[in-house]
Parts: C-alpha cells; structure tokens; sequence
C-alpha cells in the first residue's frame, strides 16, 4: 500500500485559493493521488481504442496521433445526445454553492476539486473550441485550446469524482457533476485514458458474471462455506438454490458480498432471512454482480452489464426480482435499467409472498430493493426479533450517495434497523440522508493506490462518524452499500479508530430468532452476544 | 482583470450614447438600438431554448432530495423527490420561486483540534440573490407604465407597495435600493470571497457592473437629474406602437445612456449565462420525476445491438466446473 500521512499531517488543508490562475497551474501526479492505467489486454477483450502500457506520471501519454479530433467529434455527440450535458456546459453562473460540497475538496482543498471548476476543466474546451465570442477573448472568457495538458487534467479530477452527485443537490440549477464526469471518462476511454480498478472488474463482469471474476464453481463453494459458518452460529443448515429454474424470485447482491468482509456476514444475514420466511428464490452465478461498472465506463458497457439481470430472470423464469444492499446497483436499476434493457414484461409486478404487499414503487423494472421487502415484514409483524442480540453494537446509519440521491431510499433502512437493534444514532444533520457523504471510493475509485486521497475525501464521512463515536459511544456503521463495505472499515480506523462496518441484514441476521435454532451463543461475526462471553467454549 | 475589462466596458456603453446623444444621434440610440436589441433578443432566447428542447434527455436522472415514494406507510418526499409531473411542476414552482436549493446552502469549517468538521447553515447569497431578483422583476412591471396606455392595474399595485415607505420626494423606489444592494453584495462576493473569485470570468462580472449600470443611470434619471416622464413616455410608446419618433423636448442624455445599457443587456442575453432563466426549466435532474422503476423512460437512441454476454458462451467457459460443483446447467458436457 502507498504510505499516506497520518490524520495530523492530512488535516494540514489549505483551503485559499492559489493567485495564478487555474489554467496556468500544470496538473500534478504523485503517488496516492491517481489510480493504475488499465492493462492493455483488459482494453483489448473489452474492444476499447488505444491499449498501450502507460503510466501517468510519464511525459508522453501515447495517446493516438489524431487524438484531437477524436476528443471533438465525441465531445460534440455528446452534446447532442444528452441535455442534461449541453445545459450544464451552458447554464453554470459560478455562484460558487457547490464548491464546498465535494468529500474531495472539503479534505483536500485543491480548488479543482471544486464542482464547478471540475466542470469549467470541460467548460473550458467547450467555449474554446465551440464558441465564436469566446474564441476571441480567450483566457478571460475562460476558454482554452485543448492540448494535451488537458487531457491529462481531465483523467486526473475526473477520476477524484466518485459521482456522489452531492454538489448537485444545493446547486440552483441541478447541475450534476456525476453527469460531467461521466462524460469526460467516456471522452478519455476514446483516447485509451482510463483505470484499472473500473476496467479489469467491467471485464470480469462481463465473463464470470462477477467482477471479483469469481467462477461458478468458487462461487457455489463460497457460499457453502459462509453456511457452514451460519449452521456454526444458529445450528441450522441452509441450502440455498444456485441457478435454479422456475423459482418466484431471483436473488441478486454485489458479490462484494459473498467474497469480502464485512459485506458475508450481509450475505448471512440474507439467506438466514430468506430460509426463516422458506421464500422461493434462487441466486445465480451467471448474474452474480449487482454492482455495475459500466456505470464508471459508459452508457453501452452499463446496459451491457445490467442486461444480464433481465437475461437471467427471463432463462430462470423467475416472477420478479428481488435486490440486495448495493449504492451502485441501485443507481442503475432506478434510473437506467427499465430504460436501457426494458419492457420487462415477462415478470410481475413484485408481491411480498409474506404479507401479500404489491410494491407499486417497482411495478416497472420488477425489482425490488432488499430494504423495502424486508421493511414491510416487518411492518406486518411477520419477524420474530430479538434486538437485545445487536447490544454490543451501538450502531448509526451511513446513507449511500447512490441510493439517496438517485433514488430517496432513506426511511427503510433506518426502519429496520430501529427494530433489529436497540441503539441507534443518527450523525449530523448536513452529512446524512440527501445530504450524505462520499466514503471516497464510489465510481470505480476503491482502489489501494488511491487510498490517500481516497482518505481526504473520507473526512467529512469520518468526522460525522466520529462525533457520533465520541458522543454517544458508536461502534457500528450501518450501510446499504458494498462500495462502502470496502471502503468505510480502513476509513473509520483512520478518522474514528473503533467503529466497525456492517451491513443492515447482518443485524437483522443477528436479531432475527429462527424456529428450532440453537441457543446462540454468538453473533454472525462469532463475537459472543452480550452476556454470552463465558459461554464461548 | 476580468472585472476591470467588465468595468471599462460598461463604462463605455455608458459614455458613448451619453456623447452620441448629444452629437445629435439620438434616433441610433433611442430607436434604432432598441429594435435591434429586441429582436435579437426574442430571436435568441426563442433559438436558444428550442435548441436545448431539442436534444433528446436518454434517462430518467432527478437528484433526489428526499424520501422516495415506495411502500403507503412511508411518508414520501413529493416536492424534493416528486414520483409524478405534479410533483416536478411543485419542484420547479419552489425552485423559480423561493430558490430552494440554494437555500440548503451550507459553509463548511475546518477545526484543527480533533479534528472536527462543522458544517453552518450559509443564507447569504440565497437571500441576496431572492433580493436582487425580486427587485428586478418589479422594477421591470414597474416599467410598463411607460409602454402601456392606459397603464394596467397591476402595475400600479406594484408600484404602490413598491413606495409603501414615503421616503423623499419623488417617493424612494425601495426597489432602487435594494437591487443596488444586491448587486453590490454579489459582486463583493466575486471579488472579495477566494473561491469565488478563483472561478468568476468575465462573463460573470460583466453582467453584473452592467445591470448595476442600469440601476444606477436609473437612479440618477429619476432622483438627480428628474428627467421628464412624459417625454420618455413618448418614447417608448412612439416604439411600441411601430411609430418611432424622438419627442420633441430635448432629452437627457442620461436617459440614452440607461437605454443603451438596457439593449445591451437584451442583446448580451440569450449569449450568456443569462439564459439560466430559461435553462433551468429543462435542466434534468430537476424537471424529471423519479419514476423510472415504476414505468418505462425511453431513450431515443437506446442501442438494441447492445447483448449481454450470453449464458451460453458463459456456460460453454464453465460447464465442467459447474457440473463438477452441482450446479444445473443447460447442456451436459
């Protein structure tokens, strides 16, 4: 791992602004602060222009010899392809709300993290190179000509954006720097400027159905193990179905987690759920990502990826499908999914076999998010819990940007967890719900070598969490997202040292009391329940 | 240095209909430039919006700002995350209207001791901007009296609660004062706050020195030198009847000058920034509700020629091992 600095040294931000001017500051890159060039065989089984071994701190970037008039003619389909990009090029008036809203500028301080100058670094070449008026008075109309100092300016901010779309919330026009973003990579993806972290997954994605590239066979093992922990913990065998024809319902989660820590003991959580109700329902290791990474590399690669869920439901001939605990996921099934790869007619509208509900919200795509399902039986008192067993958690809840900013999915987690666990805390006011933080890895940016500044754009995420730690004694971050599984356990042990990662359905794995289980003696983690440590053999 | 240029130039479309006007180019000034001036306009801003309507909006992106609609027991969020058009036109109406989400707007300080990140609630610029657009607007009504006979009702209600203070003689506009303040509070903002500064151009002062020109050559007309209604009057009706003619009563020079500034501001604005008054309405992540999941959105250029890699060439790669570790498969090996 890259060595960053410790939390003294990193707090050190400054936050003035440099006298030069923006464009006459040359982008820097230095350990820590970008991720790896993907690999050139990655880029070719992908079919993406320009695989070559590059690295950005090199002087030349091998780009191709008519980069230029490539990065123009995109750049002008774009815009007629998408409003939302020509409105945000032309409407932006600098008023300069968003430019403390970015985790990236708020714990770096580096002014092109700010939202508007990470879309002016766009702006810029658009009025340069489209705009008459602008041509003519240049610099002071904030054009320039695109060079290949651009290029590299772009690959670097571009990928400090993790698409959390916070600035877009308290910008006045709804400007979305998400949108920017992802624009700008599909513009350096032309040029073969792009990551690994996002690429190598999209690809795994792609031919293991995973992007951990996961075949079926360690997958089915990998779940038979974590159930032999399960039966460990609770004296139950669950078996669950793998690839099973002719189920109601098709179980789908990031296969964060079926392979990582904290994100098995959510997997737990699931499958105990779902034996305890005896739901019908298979998973299947053809559609075994629910993340998408074609969401941080373009439209064609996300409707790709995602047409395999609707693919696979249509093979199983399942009624309807249900999802688990996943920001990106959710961004895409409630914004793109139905649009991309729809009608999705050969399902049903999702009905609770439980408790008979029918989810109007998921009447279009046939999917239905983890937390409403379980939400609602709770709700119809349809699950025996017993919350004193997530004691030795005093938990708070970490809305993922995805699911709070692209869908609204705020009250059914908080539901749960309110029912599952006796303690529960919520952080400050400005940093949750719609106004949430960034764990610093969203959009493909959940990567080793990027951890230092993935650290800085983690600030605000772990000061709110430690004011909750030093406040009211949090030990546990709830989540509803794998990225953030992965991400938020190295960030709480440098902000808030003591707080752990969990996701919802681990405690409600924990709380939930299963017909003929035995007496638990410990919680999925197999940490012994409150008043059970004399009890571990 | 923007601003500077930003200045120079309102500067000059001060002086020079102040001197033309005087050298006898009255009609340029008072008749030819306004005509001008508005067709670019109407053209413009009409071109402008018709262009942006026209490009296709592929997906369904609304920045969700609060509860989605999903199972009947949870309260939903319908004006910050609206599920259907009466939700968007809500939305819209409190974002035209009360400038909703610069009203979350938040500052952020850093605490070295901790370290702590606090986070305050930062009113400044949504109450400035709610001032100077506000007084705009009603200066604006204000001014079809001079282009209206018999002047509207509306427009004298306005400028009754518009006066509702009696202050001076002629009675103070609170108006007149308020959008200087405005103005004045938005540009020291540009010039006095880092950030702001770092990313502001020209075309972000220019507008501003420019409507600030306008109030103030405004004010000097109506306070200093009390220019003579009627003749304005004659006017402006001389252009909104198609019957154009300077009246016969010398004018101020000053009045060309405010006129000048005026079609300046009219030509400048379907060109720039400005025309966030128009683009707000079509922006994307306001103006769509978040209905995606319940019906279908249909993206115009969506590409069918877009597979997923099959599950059969994925079975073809795995087969064995799934046969070897249980799982179903479509066809032995």
């Amino acid at each position: 791992m890259a060595k960053y600095p410790p939390p003294e040294e990193l707090i050190k931000i400054n936050y003035t602004t440099p006298v030069k001017s923006w464009m006459d500051t040359k982008t820097a890159f230095r350990p820590g602060n970008f991720s790896y060039p993907a690999k050139p065989d990655i880029l070719k089984y992908l079919g993406m222009p320009n695989p070559r071994v590059w690295s950005p701190m090199d002087e030349d970037w091998k780009l191709p010899p008519d980069w230029k008039r490539i990065v123009m003619e995109k750049f002008r389909e774009k815009l007629k392809k998408y409003r939302s990009f020509k409105i945000f090029m032309d409407v932006c008036v600098r008023c300069g709300a968003c430019a403390d809203k970015c985790h990236f500028f708020i714990g770096g301080g580096d002014p092109k993290n700010m939202p508007v100058l990470r879309a002016e670094l766009l702006r810029s070449i658009y009025r340069g190179e489209f705009s008459a008026a602008a041509k003519v008075l240049g610099k002071l109309a904030g054009a320039r000509k695109l060079e290949e100092d651009v290029i590299k300016e772009w690959f670097l901010y571009f990928y400090q954006c993790t698409e959390c779309r916070r600035c877009s919330l308290f910008c006045p026009y709804g400007i979305d720097t998400a949108e920017i973003t992802m624009m700008a990579r599909e513009l350096l993806h032309e040029l073969g400027c792009n990551i690994n972290w996002i690429l190598e997954p999209a690809a795994n994605c792609n031919r293991t159905g995973n992007h951990l590239g996961i075949q079926p066979h360690a997958y089915k093992d990998m779940m038979d193990f974590l159930c032999d922990d399960i039966e460990e913990v609770t004296g139950k065998r669950i078996r669950p179905n793998v690839n099973k024809k002719g189920c109601e319902i098709l179980f789908i989660t990031p296969s964060g987690d079926i392979f990582a820590d904290p994100g098995i003991y959510t997997f737990m959580g699931y499958i105990i759920l779902f034996d305890y109700l005896g739901l019908d329902y298979t998973w299947s290791t053809y559609a075994s990502e629910g993340g998408n990474f074609g969401l941080f590399t373009s439209d064609k690669m996300m409707k790709k990826l995602n047409a395999k869920m609707y693919a696979e439901a249509k093979r199983l001939g399942v009624k309807w499908i249900l999802g688990g605990e996943c920001g990106h996921m959710w961004r895409v099934i409630n914004q793109y999914m139905l649009t991309m790869n729809g009608p999705a007619d050969f399902m049903e509208t999702p009905v609770s076999p439980i408790t008979g509900t029918k989810f109007d919200a998921a009447a279009g795509t046939k999917m239905l998010h983890i937390c409403e399902f379980t939400a609602d039986l709770i709700k119809n008192g349809k699950l025996k819990l017993d919350p004193s067993r997530n004691d030795n958690f005093v938990t708070t809840f970490h809305d993922s940007c995805n699911t709070a900013r692209g869908m609204g999915l705020l009250e059914e987690p908080r539901y749960i967890l309110k029912n599952v666990c006796r303690q529960f805390y919520e952080m400050p006011e400005n940093t949750t719900r719609e106004q949430t933080f960034c764990c610093g890895g969203g959009a493909g940016l959940n990567n080793e070598e990027f951890t230092e500044t993935r650290l800085r754009g983690g600030l605000p995420r772990g000061n709110a969490v430690k004011y909750v730690r030093d406040r009211h004694g949090v030990n546990n971050l709830a989540c509803i997202c794998a990225i953030d599984r992965a991400t938020l356990p190295p960030l709480c042990d440098y902000w808030a040292p003591g707080v752990g990662v969990s996701g919802v359905h681990e405690l409600v794995g924990n709380a939930l009391v299963l017909d003929g289980e035995k007496k638990r003696t410990t919680d999925l983690r197999q940490n012994p329940l409150p008043g059970m440590e004399d009890e571990e053999e | 240095m923007a601003a500077f240029y930003s200045l120079l130039a309102v500067l000059a479309l001060i002086v020079i209909p102040w001197l033309g006007a005087g050298m006898g180019m009255g009609a340029l000034f008072g008749i030819v430039l306004p005509y001008i001036a508005i067709i670019v306009f109407m053209v413009g801003f009409t071109l402008r919006i018709v262009n942006w309507a026209k490009i296709p909006v592929p997906f369904c992106i609304p920045t969700t700002g609060g509860q989605q609609k999903s199972l009947p027991w949870i309260k939903n969020n319908p004006w910050d995350n609206p599920y259907d058009k009466r939700g968007v036109v809500m939305r819209m109406l409190f974002e035209v209207l009360t400038f909703r989400s610069l009203f979350r707007n938040t500052s952020v300080k850093l605490q070295q001791d901790g370290p702590k990140v606090a986070y305050s609630s930062e009113k400044w610029l949504w109450g400035f901007a709610l001032i100077f657009h506000y007084c705009f607007l009603v200066i604006l009504i204000r001014h079809l009296r001079f282009f209206m006979a018999p002047v509207p009702w509306a427009v004298h209600v306005t400028e009754f609660f518009d006066t509702i203070m009696q202050i001076g003689l002629p009675i103070l506009y609170q108006t007149d004062a308020l959008i200087v303040i405005g103005l004045l509070f938005l540009l020291a903002r540009r010039v006095f706050d880092g950030k702001v500064r770092y990313i502001s151009l020209m075309q972000d002062y220019f507008p501003l020195l420019l409507i600030l020109g306008i109030a103030l050559t405004g004010i000097w007309m109506r306070y200093a030198v009390k220019v003579d209604v009627i003749a304005v009057k004659e006017l402006a009706m001389g252009l909104v009847t198609l019957h154009p003619h300077l009246p016969k009563e010398q004018l101020d020079p000053s009045v060309y000058a405010h006129l000048t500034l005026v079609c300046a501001l009219f030509i400048y604005f379907p060109f720039s920034k400005l025309m966030h008054m128009g683009g707000v309405f079509l922006s994307p992540t306001r103006v769509v509700p978040n209905m995606s999941r319940r019906a279908m959105w249909v993206n115009p250029w969506n590409d069918p020629s877009v597979k997923p890699h099959s599950y059969e060439a994925y079975e073809n790669d795995f087969r064995e091992k799934m046969i070897e570790a249980g799982l179903p498969v479509e066809k032995q090996a």
